[in-house]
């Protein structure tokens, strides 16, 4: 029986746009908006989209380094005990604050160049109650063998690390207090595709150890069919698709992720498909496009597109459930 | 235990990083570029010298920088009198080194206090954000808006003259300038990932923008404390000229400079100002030197 780790329901990200002499708020950009989703302990989610989509501030509303405008954070303790996270007082997060981690995308700035590694990351073990030095030293000692890197690295600044070793360093830090989720929002993808296949590696072989769930951002679904469980796929703030990862490479439902699945670069000519391009960008999530805000780009708009927004709905495809938010899609829905 | 594939790839890896030599420490690379600047090291020189001097001015002088003599009244320079005497027979030279040292204090001790007051709120309002900033904001246009002539004589007419009147009026009209460097540095520090990942702890934020975040805005605001040295420096001798700065009968170089208010002596005496105006002029000059140095030097754009 697979078990929930976090519960989101209509979580929405609204930041406002301000504008003029007395900055007032002349709208707002719905970066995200209304994503339900559930994340099962011990499972790798992908959660996929073109940049601008609202995954990384997904990811942060998760851990509330964002404040979500509206919508329930549910997280679900190994004892069944379950606690909403949005409404918390902030001292009262602490102790998720441990549970819940993540991994940044930019190496250059993920660490901060003033501090030897050591320096910058006591200060959490300290906070979370690890007082003697040594202890803290132990630690990230460990960590950084676990992450193939030598323990007297600690005492260097981040400056003299390639940016391979500065991507496992984050990790080292997302890793300090044992968490048991992992956001890792793009965590290869501004590395060489040869460090991106070693980081990928050693993130499963990681999770495999310490029983690690991952939220597994990333733009490019490239990377993520034989990483990941499941996939959602988001645009423009909602999550459009979300099934199990082999069915969203060979049973596609959404034309988002039909066009976002052609663009992958294959290397067996006979499965190479007919690659549908996107034009243009992801619109402005300022004023998303009424009706079905993928309907400006996408290649099978019909008229019903652009008036009614299409909700997500359950099917299923091998055996497996699989939601979809499309007018199009020909499969009975189940309940 | 057997080795996986997995180790063995990232021995390799590891092996080809350590391969390249480890480039050598942060501050030790500014400081080789600082020491390339070689007007930025002549001013470092100067400046040193002149605050030695200043600093052991009793060692090098025999005289008292307040004795009137009025034996040796208005006596052009000589080998007893260095910088010759003025109209009560003091020993210009003397008068010089004792108010380098006020000078000084006054200027890089308002420079560092407005620093201290404009970074204090300038790291938490720009880290915070929100009405906090806006507050401050708007506090600190009203301070920086406010002439500061003006406010010297408000307060010369208030409470009198007196040392600390002034450094009071230079915190307050310069705090302004360090706050906005200040803030305008954590409002682009805050997005960076370091930043998110301490908030992603829960620190507090005291911890992330005092303690991990303010290292990293300092080099422009040192450039600034430098510059901000200068001016103070300046505008006392200004206002001192004036008879506004510090009380006469403390010697400062502006209050030294304040004889040549007299045109009798202006015209005949060129000793009782000429050489304090160059040592004025000397010191300004080198701590903007120095000042150019270091921004040249800590400027992250120049950085490997
Ligand atoms: N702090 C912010 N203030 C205003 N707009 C933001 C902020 N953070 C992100 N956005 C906007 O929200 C949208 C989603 O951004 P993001 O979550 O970073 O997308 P992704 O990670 O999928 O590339 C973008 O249009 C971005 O411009
Ligand atoms: S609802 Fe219409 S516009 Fe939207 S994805 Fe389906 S077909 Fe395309
Ligand atoms: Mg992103």
């Amino acid at each position: 029986m697979k078990k929930e780790i976090l519960k989101l329901r209509g979580v929405k990200v609204h930041f406002p746009v301000q504008a003029g002499v007395f900055n007032r708020v002349v709208g707002h950009v719905l970066a995200v908006d209304g994503v339900d989703l559930a994340i099962f302990r011990g499972e790798v989610l992908g959660l996929a989209g073109e940049s601008g989509c609202g995954k990384t501030t997904l990811g942060k509303a998760i851990l509330r380094l964002v404040e979500p405008t509206d919508g329930e954070v549910k997280y679900i303790s190994q004892d069944d005990d379950e606690t909403e996270l949005t409404s918390l007082e902030k001292k009262d997060m602490d102790p998720f604050r441990k549970k819940l981690q993540i991994v940044f995308q930019d190496p250059h700035s993920s660490l901060n160049p003033s501090f030897t590694i050591f320096g910058s990351l006591q200060d959490p073990l300290k906070k979370f109650g690890i007082k003697s030095k040594e202890e803290r030293r132990k630690i990230i000692g460990d960590l950084l063998e676990a992450v193939n890197m030598r323990r007297e690295y600690m005492d260097r600044y981040p400056h003299e690390f390639s940016g391979g070793q500065r991507q496992r360093i984050g990790i080292v830090r997302a890793l300090c207090l044992e968490p048991e989720l992992i956001v890792c929002d793009e965590a290869v993808s501004a590395l060489d595709v040869s460090i991106q296949a070693q980081v990928l590696k050693l993130l499963m072989q990681l999770k495999k150890e310490k029983n690690l769930t991952y939220l597994f951002i990333t733009h490019d679904l490239s990377v993520t069919e034989y990483l990941c469980d499941r996939i959602a796929v988001m645009y423009l703030g909602r999550i459009v698709e979300l099934c199990d990862s082999e069915d969203l490479y060979n049973n596609t439902l959404h034309p988002y992720s039909e066009a976002l699945i052609s663009a992958i670069p294959v290397a067996d000519l006979d499965k190479q498909t007919k690659r549908i391009v996107l034009e243009g960008d992801v619109p402005s999530p300022v004023n998303p496009p009424k009706g079905c805000p993928f309907h400006p780009r996408c290649p099978k708009a019909t008229d019903i597109c652009k008036t009614e927004v299409p909700t997500l709905k359950k099917y299923s495809t091998n055996g497996n459930e699989h939601y979809a938010s499309c007018h199009l899609i020909d499969l009975p829905e189940i309940s | 235990m057997a080795k996986s594939s997995l180790d063995k790839k990232f021995d390799q890896i590891r092996k080809r990083e350590e391969e390249k030599t480890f480039s050598t420490k942060k501050r030790s690379r500014i400081v080789n570029k600082f020491l390339n600047n070689r007007l930025a090291v002549l001013g470092l020189i100067i400046f040193t010298i002149i605050i030695l001097a200043s600093i052991f001015a009793p060692l090098l002088s025999p005289y008292d920088p307040m004795r009137v003599d009025l034996r040796s009244m208005r006596q052009p320079p000589s080998l007893d009198h260095w910088f010759g005497t003025d109209s009560t027979g003091r020993d210009v030279f003397t008068r010089v080194l004792f108010g380098g040292r006020v000078s000084i204090f006054i200027g890089l001790g308002s420079a560092i206090l407005s620093a201290v007051v404009g970074i204090a709120v300038g790291c938490y309002a720009g880290y915070k954000g929100g009405w906090i900033d806006v507050i401050a904001l708007r506090i600190s246009e009203i301070f920086m808006s406010f002439p500061q002539i003006i406010l010297v004589l408000l307060l010369v007419s208030i409470t009198g003259q007196s040392l600390f009147n002034l450094m009071a009026i230079f915190i307050l009209t310069g705090w302004g300038g360090m706050y906005r460097l200040a803030r305008a540095r954590m409002l682009s520090l805050r997005e960076e990932e370091y930043v998110q990942a301490l908030r992603s702890f829960g620190l507090s934020t005291f911890t992330i923008c005092y303690k991990h975040m303010l290292p990293n805005a300092l080099s422009p605001i040192m450039v600034n404390i430098t510059l901000s040295t200068a001016m103070f420096i300046l505008t006392e001798a200004g206002l001192s000229f004036l008879g506004l700065g510090v009380p006469l009968n403390i010697p400062t170089w502006g209050n030294i400079l304040n004889v040549a208010q007299d045109i009798l002596i202006l015209q005949n005496y060129w000793w009782m100002w000429g050489p304090v105006g160059i040592v004025i002029s000397v010191f300004v000059l080198c701590v903007n030197f120095i000042g150019d140095g270091l921004r040249d030097s800590t400027d992250p754009s120049q950085q490997g």
